[in-house]
């Protein structure tokens, strides 16, 4: 009964049920508030979602689909400004950018701060932490001048770098524990055989990691395709806004009148690879949580 | 955790050839991170004091020093003491309702069948969407055209966004169901660390579930309690998407927050960083010291 394997976050050992003595008509009735008060619940927190979902493709005075069900809202949506496939491209190539950058410091700074004594290393650790510390706008208002005064303004590899930075704390801090939960005798083993420590790294104690690392990519993953404040302050030109700030500015359509039927479907774009990867990934995003790793 | 008895690295000599080489090793992998470290997050951090204590344009660029008048120019805006006291009291509503209600619907999802895998899946989704998304849903689902209480707003005469009260306690419904899963999954995380023959104990001494609730669960969470709050106190102060696209720090600048205030002041309308950077300075002093005080406040209990 505790061990079953429940699609949710069973990662987390929880309690077993408490079974009451009771059984059949008083039992119903005793668990009955409880279900009428945890489908309400649920339904509280689905609701949203769903009826955006709905409404985007119902029709709606006003909208881009005035007549029957269908995908007018999303036509709207496809031929704004740019088009939606560019801000899409933008979106995906921040994001994939942030990932991968994420993921190649993370993993060599895991393994750096995990399995190499250097001097400074302690010094190092609690600074990428401490970028935690530090408001985003604080960081964001130099950000814009340094960004400017190297070539990088208005450019979607600046933003990545930048998202890149805000990861760090937690990538760096995931990797290292990964590393250190591995023994040490594995690649210790590995270099013995003549292994470098790249060697050792890339054969032996990457596949090792490889869980810790799915986690740390989908957080960065996540983090970047939702991020609004980077390129809402770095990115000016409408060609090469990524897709959130593409959507809270469609709101403001010609004449001032919101197109509400695009923003639907703009939300639901935005937040279906959110949700695809989230139902997918869920024992990896309850892992960042279990590790500590937001224990600062 | 690794205790083991080969550990060449650890036992080398800090002067010996093999440690020198290993400490470049260590610096080679960790380059790219003390790379982002210095020139992403040391330099802009720099940056921002010597914009704090210069006249800075937005376009102009670097005009020369004149501290100290970019903080009292900040300090005196019309919109600083209002953006700070809104920011407050927005923190403390949000931080008292989402730790409380994570707290209970950790307790409510806390035994593992199906049901509740269900229940704790669907608290959960909402925290996969961003910010700026779940902001831009209610954005349409409080519109007084589109929404669906669309109706019974023209009916009663009243709209979410309309009022200060109105727009505060929206925003902070939007934030409650876009993170109450999250706060709930650190509480389980938190009740997991609970020993279960502390539970054990308290049953056999005839505690009732309020009586264990009180004198077990709540101390014995008090490292979750400190993790959540300061977590959620940091997030809430620094509040921005959520207000930049439901309200725009409307009615009438009520809802305006300080990390709006920074932005406004740099790139829309009076232009100046320099004003901008002495104001997100003083954000990030006031944060450090909120903290310091707020870590505080949690462990001196434990020592004594």
């Amino acid at each position: 009964m505790t061990t079953q394997t429940l699609p949710a976050t069973d990662l987390l050992r929880v309690e077993p049920p408490r079974r009451s003595q009771r059984s059949g008509w008083s039992r119903l009735t005793a668990t009955m508030p409880s279900w009428v008060l945890t489908t309400a619940l649920a339904i509280v927190f689905l609701y949203p979602l769903v009826w955006t979902a709905v409404s985007s493709v119902a029709p709606k005075a006003g909208t881009s689909q005035v007549h029957g069900w269908g995908l007018g809202n999303y036509a709207a949506l496809a031929h704004y400004q740019a088009g939606v496939w560019v801000y899409l491209g933008n979106s995906l190539f921040v994001s994939l950018l942030t990932v991968l950058l994420t993921l190649v410091v993370s993993l060599l700074g895991g393994y750096a701060f995990a399995r190499f004594s250097f001097p400074g290393k302690n010094v190092l650790f609690l600074v990428t932490l401490a970028i935690l510390m530090v408001p985003y706008a604080t960081l964001l208002i130099p950000l814009y001048v340094i960004l400017n005064a190297v070539g990088l303004s208005n450019s979607l590899v600046g933003v990545g770098i930048v998202l890149t930075m805000f990861q760090l704390p937690f990538s760096t801090f995931m990797m290292r524990i990964s590393f250190e939960s591995i023994p040490r005798e594995l690649d210790e083993a590995a270099m013995v055989d003549g292994c470098s420590t790249f060697a050792a790294l890339r054969r032996v104690l990457l596949p090792a990691v490889k869980p810790g690392l799915v986690t740390v990519g989908l957080f960065a993953f996540l983090a970047a395709w939702n991020d609004f404040m980077a390129p809402l302050i770095l990115i000016t030109d409408t060609n090469r806004m990524t897709l959130p700030l593409a959507v809270a500015n469609l709101r403001v359509q010609v004449q001032g009148v919101i197109d509400y039927g695009a923003t639907e479907a703009g939300v639901v774009v935005l937040a279906l690879p959110c949700i695809l990867l989230f139902l997918l990934l869920q024992r990896h995003y309850v892992r960042g949580f279990m590790s500590g790793a937001f224990k600062g | 955790m690794t205790t083991t008895v080969s550990r060449p690295f650890a036992r080398a000599r800090r002067h010996s050839p093999r440690a020198r080489r290993d400490a470049l090793r260590g610096w080679g992998y960790a380059a790219p991170t003390a790379a982002f470290v210095l020139f992403v997050f040391i330099l802009p951090l720099l940056l921002v004091l010597q914009m704090s204590g210069s006249n800075w344009p937005l376009l102009g660029g670097n005009q020369g020093v004149n501290f100290p008048q970019n903080y009292e120019k900040a300090a005196l805006h019309r919109l600083f003491w209002n953006s700070i006291g809104f920011t407050i009291t927005y923190t403390v509503i949000t931080t008292i309702v989402l730790i409380g209600l994570g707290l209970a619907l950790a307790l409510l999802v806390q035994e593992s069948t199906r049901w509740k895998s269900v229940l704790r899946t669907a608290f959960l989704i909402p925290s996969a969407l961003g910010l700026a998304s779940a902001s831009l849903l209610f954005y349409v689902l409080y519109s007084p055209y589109a929404g669906p209480f669309a109706d019974l707003m023209a009916s009663w005469g009243f709209t979410f966004l309309g009022t200060p009260q109105g727009a505060l306690f929206s925003t902070v419904f939007l934030i409650v169901w876009r993170y109450a899963g999250f706060y709930m999954l650190l509480m389980l995380v938190g009740l997991q660390g609970i020993p279960d023959d502390v539970y054990e104990a308290a049953r056999i001494d005839g505690a009732g579930r309020w009586q264990t609730f009180r004198s077990i669960t709540v101390p014995l969470l008090r490292p979750t309690f400190a993790l959540t709050t300061v977590m959620c106190v940091t997030g809430s102060l620094l509040a921005f998407e959520q207000f930049y696209i439901l309200t725009k720090g409307g009615p009438d600048n009520s809802t305006m927050t300080v990390v709006q205030l920074i932005y406004n002041i740099a790139f829309q309308g009076q232009n100046d960083l320099g004003i901008a950077a002495a104001l997100s300075v003083i954000v990030l002093l006031a944060l450090i010291v909120i903290n310091i005080f707020q870590l505080r406040a949690f462990r001196r209990p434990d020592e004594s």
